[in-house]
């Protein structure tokens, strides 16, 4: 009797683990690899204007003043234009907006901001992705928030929608 | 007949047409920038050349996720591997280059496992099946051995 209820254990493991796997099959896969820097300060950068307009981007403009976004983007990133209006409104919330332009060319850059505003107060060219890979981000476009220490505090992956407006206000205000 | 024939050839020219055409589209998200100076080209030294493959090869792309940086066209991969290749140029281990990007990324980034808190179940299950496995298989052969003993 005991030999017998024995005999079922081997099966009752493979359906466990057929019903673990069916389970696993029908769960969304999340497809963001997040930054671990978070809390960790910003990497030292200097990069170059990415067009003629404004100033480039370091380390050191982060450090000092209120707390900052710091967007990745493109302007060959077609999420990159439905974010374009958050980011207009973020700045007309107060927020203060460095951009990353991530291998871009100045003369798309330009056209970009011309057709879908300019909502930065300086654009740092990172031609072969290396501020991008130091701050482990995995994508344009993506949105950090910088505290006045210079200290990376909070990652959003992907174009901001309107309804992150309002917690990415919240997120600075936490990192102020 | 020769109708059908003539429509069918004129359809897939149209379609032919379309998809060159569409093309362009989704060519759009990708930047037009050269890549990286170490995105394609090895490194002079074929020692160290050897050693930012092997490390290389056990990098994950982070656009293409199951693909290696090694085996990856996508910009960012090409834009990885030049950080190989300079790091290794300049000095740098590979265990160091490993960790500087684990540091940004997490374990995901790495194809090599790693023993961790939440890994290693993975590594303690096959030796504690095997150790079952073996005690189950002493335990048998001893009766037998024993019962086989009794018998004249």
């Amino acid at each position: 009797m005991r030999s017998s209820v024995w005999l079922w254990v081997p099966l009752a493991l493979f359906a466990f683990f057929a019903g673990l796997a069916a389970y696993m099959l029908t769960q969304e896969k999340d497809q963001f690899v997040e930054s671990t820097m978070i809390g960790q300060p910003l990497p030292d950068f200097a990069l170059k204007p990415a067009f003629a307009d404004l100033p480039g981007a370091g380390r050191g403009d982060f450090v000092g003043g209120g707390p900052r976004l710091l967007n990745i983007w493109a302007s060959w990133c077609l999420p990159c234009i439905a974010e374009a209006p958050q980011l207009e409104a973020l700045q007309d919330a107060g927020a203060e907006i460095v951009g990353i332009a991530i291998r871009d060319r100045p003369e798309d850059v330009a056209a970009f901001l011309a057709r879908h505003g300019n909502p930065y107060v300086r654009i740092g060219a990172d031609d072969i992705s290396e501020v991008q890979l130091a701050i482990g981000s995995s994508g344009v476009p993506e949105t950090f928030v910088i505290d006045a220490e210079g200290v990376i505090r909070y990652q959003h992956i992907g174009d901001i929608r309107a309804d992150d407006v309002p917690m990415l206000l919240d997120q600075l205000e936490k990192a102020r | 007949m020769m109708r059908v024939v003539i429509g069918a050839l004129v359809a897939l020219a149209v379609i032919g047409g379309l998809m060159l055409l569409g093309v362009g589209i989704p060519a759009a998200a990708q930047d037009t920038m050269p890549p990286a100076p170490y995105a394609y080209n090895q490194l002079d030294d074929p020692q160290l050349e050897a050693e930012a493959t092997a490390l290389m090869q056990t990098l994950r792309c982070l656009k293409c996720q199951s693909q290696s940086i090694a085996d990856s066209d996508a910009p960012m991969a090409g834009d990885m591997r030049h950080q190989v290749r300079s790091r290794i140029a300049a000095g740098e281990s590979p265990d160091a280059i490993r960790a500087w990007l684990v540091a940004r990324y997490g374990d995901y980034v790495s194809y090599t496992p790693t023993v961790s808190a939440t890994t290693w179940p993975l590594f303690a299950g096959p030796a504690l099946l095997i150790a079952i496995v073996a005690a189950v298989l002493v335990r048998r052969l001893g009766k037998r051995r024993a019962g086989s003993g009794e018998r004249p």
